[in-house]
């Protein structure tokens, strides 16, 4: 693990700092992860050569359609390279955000400052909740199949390979065949420092029978600090297994985010995705899962707050390469001020996957004139005996609903902050976790709220 | 059921498959240069600025890339410096049936145009390849003033009426087949209907292919001056040849104040014809546009009829019904481009997938902030019969602004086993049992179309899954 080094705010100035496109800061995160197998160093060569090849992509492509993508996103960036032992100290006790947790691993820009051992009872029965410097010394055999294999579909190659080239820390959940988790295992991604990049990693790998449930938790400690941060989860759901991943982004709102997050679901598993999306000035997130097994069930549901300038930009992709499989998507926006959003989601259903149950639904509220939705749900069948549906609505609160609220004697703000509320409720419910639900619903209703007032 | 189903997707495909010797008296040869455009600008003895027009759509057309970064690939199967680009008679449009040369007449019977339609259709244009070879209107409706001519007709004897919203409705960059159109344009109708007049009886005209690498490029033009009302049909046939043909027209409809035009489409070129259709409608203040789109044969459309909505209270509609049988790729849907308060559109679209048929939706909703009270619906069915057969949506919408709202929905499923066992423990084999899904299907679309055309497209649909049963 690199020591801690105290960084300047402005990180231009440093002269040991290289840009993000520098050969250097690959080799910097090379030497970081002490002890690394050759297939680890083969694996992110190639991901460096590839994203110094590819292209910055831009609107004109079919899979940025919308989107608005600055061109200097990675310039006068650096690679986060851990906080000062004060910073160190002020963020780990920041980082309480669900007290009933089984574990919980805090990072800051890219260091590992904290850490809660994982309940040793889940520990003696064979789970390991460990960062990635310790899965790849004690657990090679275990990530080397999967750790840094996903691959970008839906335009993000450029970013996926610059995390695969730079990552240096996150988490390696694994947990063996039979055994289930009920608390959460935790883990919480700082960003520190200003112009200065992320890239949080999370890697689950559920065996068969198993219960699992991870949440992935993104902050800033500065609230105006430029910031980049790119991510990537990788799920495996093992056959019968019951996966449960929630990740609250609620990075700054000068961060430029991208998340790209790889579901792979077998047979009988049950998947279940939350997303919260709050922060970032621009976000990007790329989010797929692979039905690969029959039977499968995958949920991939997503709330977002945006305000201002923010942009979010989903894009989500369902493959069902197996039958007898269920997927349902459900993506909620709230819109408020200038603020856009572009939601692109496609289900793939392939010839074999007959008896298929897709479902994609698209919902934004739009509570200020200026703000913008775009849609884009898609669906490609390729076989015959399937259900399958998207929908897409886009409006402001209902006149009817509110008049009905004011008609009982609520005033108008106090019943359009209930149905918004109300909107929100849908996802949040879905969190099945009473206490990180709670933790949401402030942020959220905070972030409405300010806005409201 | 597998079995059964596979024998659905053999579709008589022979159907149609006629083809008449005819001498053409002009003819621009193969391929496409500055040379052939101002061959046909000098044959059809156009104005200078038709000709300007012309040629500066050439360029607009080579300097545009294919679209195959969104669109299919099988675009690159065609090969434009084998098709030729201009070819007609000579003949000026004639005005009674006597003088339709028996040829001519010979393949409109094929292509059953019965005579006795003419009683309760307004008027009959026929487009032989390029240029119009029958063209009649009822006395009445040229009493009223309504111009129903062919596009170098209306260009020629009323520049005032036409020159003004030629081209403007869909601009040559629009896309690379629109700038192809408009370098090579032929045939077509120009329709004026004066501020008022409601043309009770659809104005038809039908289309046909007779020329073997030959690409038909008609354009169509109608104008409903303010309160006036018309119902345009346009059908076409094509026989079936051994190397493609291209087909690439552009329709331009123009409904100002209080305006109503309805314009009905049943498309069934033989299958190796690329149908690659600009349509795009502008409904000014109170104006109401519908376009209802069949789509049968074909092997590649590409065509998303479009209404910019451009004056306050406007409404525009698409009726869309698809059918992809083997071999067959029907990419079609919709564009709604809102630009004024209190306007509305809506989309249905029923597409049918047959054999190893690809159906796909496509669809553009735009509502921009500075607009109120705007709205749109959309609704896509797909129905897949065999197990290979293929659908795809792909919607964009954009929604900002003070209360406007926009809802989509989409929906792909199969003729159920239970649907078919009922009907057919009620005597119905089992091709019919299909046969009757599936226009049960597109039912409560086509319940919409006058009664001629509905008749017609049950007769199409019946005649594509007749093959099927067996």
């Amino acid at each position: 693990m690199a020591q801690p080094t105290l960084i300047d705010n402005d990180a231009s100035e440093s002269p040991a700092r290289p840009e993000l496109q520098h050969q250097d800061a690959f080799e910097q995160a090379i030497a970081a992860l002490p002890d690394q197998p050759d297939w680890l160093i083969e694996r992110r060569q190639k991901a460096w050569d590839a994203f110094q090849t590819l292209p910055l992509p831009s609107r004109k492509d079919e899979q940025w359609r919308f989107a608005t993508l600055n061109r200097n996103v990675l310039n006068q960036i650096v690679p986060g390279n851990g906080v000062d032992a004060e910073t160190a100290d002020r963020l780990a006790s920041r980082s309480s955000f669900i007290a009933d947790h089984a574990g919980q691993y805090v990072f800051a820009d890219n260091q590992l400052i904290d850490s809660t051992p994982l309940d040793p009872e889940l520990a003696e029965k064979g789970v390991r909740f460990v960062n990635l410097e310790t899965a790849l010394r004690d657990h090679t055999d275990l990530i080397e199949p999967i750790f840094l294999q996903a691959q970008a579909e839906l335009g993000s190659e450029k970013f996926v390979a610059l995390h695969k080239a730079l990552v240096t820390n996150g988490t390696f959940l694994f947990v063996p065949r039979g055994v289930e988790m009920s608390k959460p295992v935790v883990a919480v991604y700082w960003s520190s420092a200003a112009s200065t990049a992320v890239f949080p990693h999370t890697l689950i790998l559920a065996e068969d029978n198993t219960s699992v449930n991870l949440v992935d938790i993104f902050l800033s400690d500065n609230p105006e600090a430029a910031g980049f941060a790119c991510s990537m989860a990788n799920i495996h759901g093992g056959a019968n297994s019951r996966v449960m991943r929630k990740v609250v982004q609620d990075w700054n709102e000068n961060t430029f985010s991208f998340q790209n997050d790889l579901t792979i679901a077998e047979r009988d598993s049950v998947v279940k995705n939350v997303a919260v999306n709050i922060g970032a000035l621009k976000s990007r997130y790329e989010n797929m899962c692979r039905i690969v097994g029959p039977g499968a069930d995958v949920k991939m549901y997503s709330l977002t707050v945006g305000e201002k300038h923010q942009e979010f930009d989903q894009r989500t992709l369902q493959v069902h390469e197996a039958p007898h499989a269920t997927s349902d998507l459900l993506y909620k926006n709230s819109l408020m001020d200038e603020c856009r959003t572009i939601f692109s989601g496609l289900i793939v259903v392939d010839d074999e996957a007959q008896q298929t149950d897709a479902y994609q639904t698209n919902r934004n509220l739009l509570l200020d004139h200026t703000a913008e939705a775009n849609s884009l749900p898609g669906l490609e069948i390729k076989a015959n005996d399937v259900k399958c549906s998207h929908g897409a609505t886009t409006a402001r609160l209902e006149e009817e609903e509110l008049f009905y609220l004011m008609a009982r004697g609520i005033p108008e703000r106090t019943a359009k902050r209930l149905l918004v509320f109300g909107f929100f409720e849908e996802i949040i419910e879905k969190v099945s976790n009473q206490e990180l639900a709670e933790k949401i619903r402030d942020i959220v209703h905070h972030k409405f709220t300010r806005h409201q007032a | 059921m597998s079995a059964e189903a596979e024998t659905l997707s053999q579709i008589d495909r022979d159907k149609g498959n006629f083809h008449y010797e005819t001498d053409y008296a002009y003819d621009a040869g193969v391929g496409l240069t500055p040379e052939v455009v101002d061959y046909i600008a000098s044959v059809k003895d156009e104005d200078e600025w038709v000709r300007e027009f012309r040629q500066k759509a050439l360029k607009v057309f080579e300097k545009k890339p294919m679209p195959t970064h969104w669109a299919s690939e099988d675009l690159n199967n065609i090969v434009f410096e084998n098709i030729r680009y201009y070819l007609a008679k000579g003949q000026q449009p004639t005005r009674s049936w006597d003088e339709v040369p028996d040829d001519v007449k010979e393949t409109f019977e094929r292509l059953g145009i019965p005579e006795n339609e003419r009683k309760f259709l307004a008027g009959v244009e026929a487009q032989f390849d390029s240029e119009a070879a029958y063209s009649r209107m009822k006395e009445e409706l040229e009493k009223e003033g309504v111009i129903f001519v062919g596009s170098t007709e209306g260009l020629m004897k009323h520049p005032d009426i036409f020159r003004k919203f030629f081209g403007k409705v869909i601009p040559i960059g629009d896309n690379k087949f629109s700038a192809l159109n408009s370098a090579v344009f032929s045939g077509g109708s120009f329709i004026y209907v004066p501020p008022g007049v409601k043309v009770r009886q659809p104005l038809q005209a039908y289309f046909r292919i007779n020329a073997e690498n030959f690409g038909q490029f008609e354009r169509t033009l109608i104008i409903a001056d303010e309160g006036a009302e018309v119902t345009y049909m346009e059908g076409c046939t094509a026989p079936k040849f051994e190397t493609s043909t291209l087909h690439s027209a552009v329709v331009e409809l123009v409904a100002l104040k209080n305006a109503k035009i309805q314009y009905i489409t049943v498309q069934n070129w033989s299958d190796n014809v690329f149908n690659l259709v600009t349509k795009r409608a502008m409904a000014e203040e109170g104006a109401e546009v519908k376009w209802i789109d069949c789509n049968i044969g074909s092997r590649l459309t590409m065509k998303y009829p479009g209404v910019i909505l451009k004056g306050d209270g406007a409404r525009g509609e698409v009726l869309s019904i698809a059918l992809a049988s083997d071999g067959q790729h029907q990419d079609t849907g919709a564009k709604m481009i809102h630009q004024a308060n209190n306007t509305s559109s809506n989309v249905i679209s029923k597409s049918i997938s047959v054999g190893e048929g690809r159906a796909t939706y496509r669809g553009r909703v735009h509502m921009p902030k500075e607009l109120s009270n705007c709205k749109n619906n959309t609704e896509c069915d797909a129905l897949l019969i065999n197990t290979n057969s293929k659908t795809d949506t792909y919607p964009a919408i954009t929604v900002t602004g003070e209360g406007n709202s926009v809802q989509h929905e989409a929906s792909v499923s199969k003729v159920s086993a239970e649907q078919i066992f009922y009907m057919m423990s009620r005597g119905l084999d089992e091709g019919q049992a299909m046969s009757l899904a599936v226009n049960g299907f597109i039912n409560d679309l086509t319940r919409h179309f006058p009664m001629e055309y509905s008749v017609e497209l049950k007769r199409l649909i019946d005649l594509e899954m007749e093959g099927s049963v067996g």
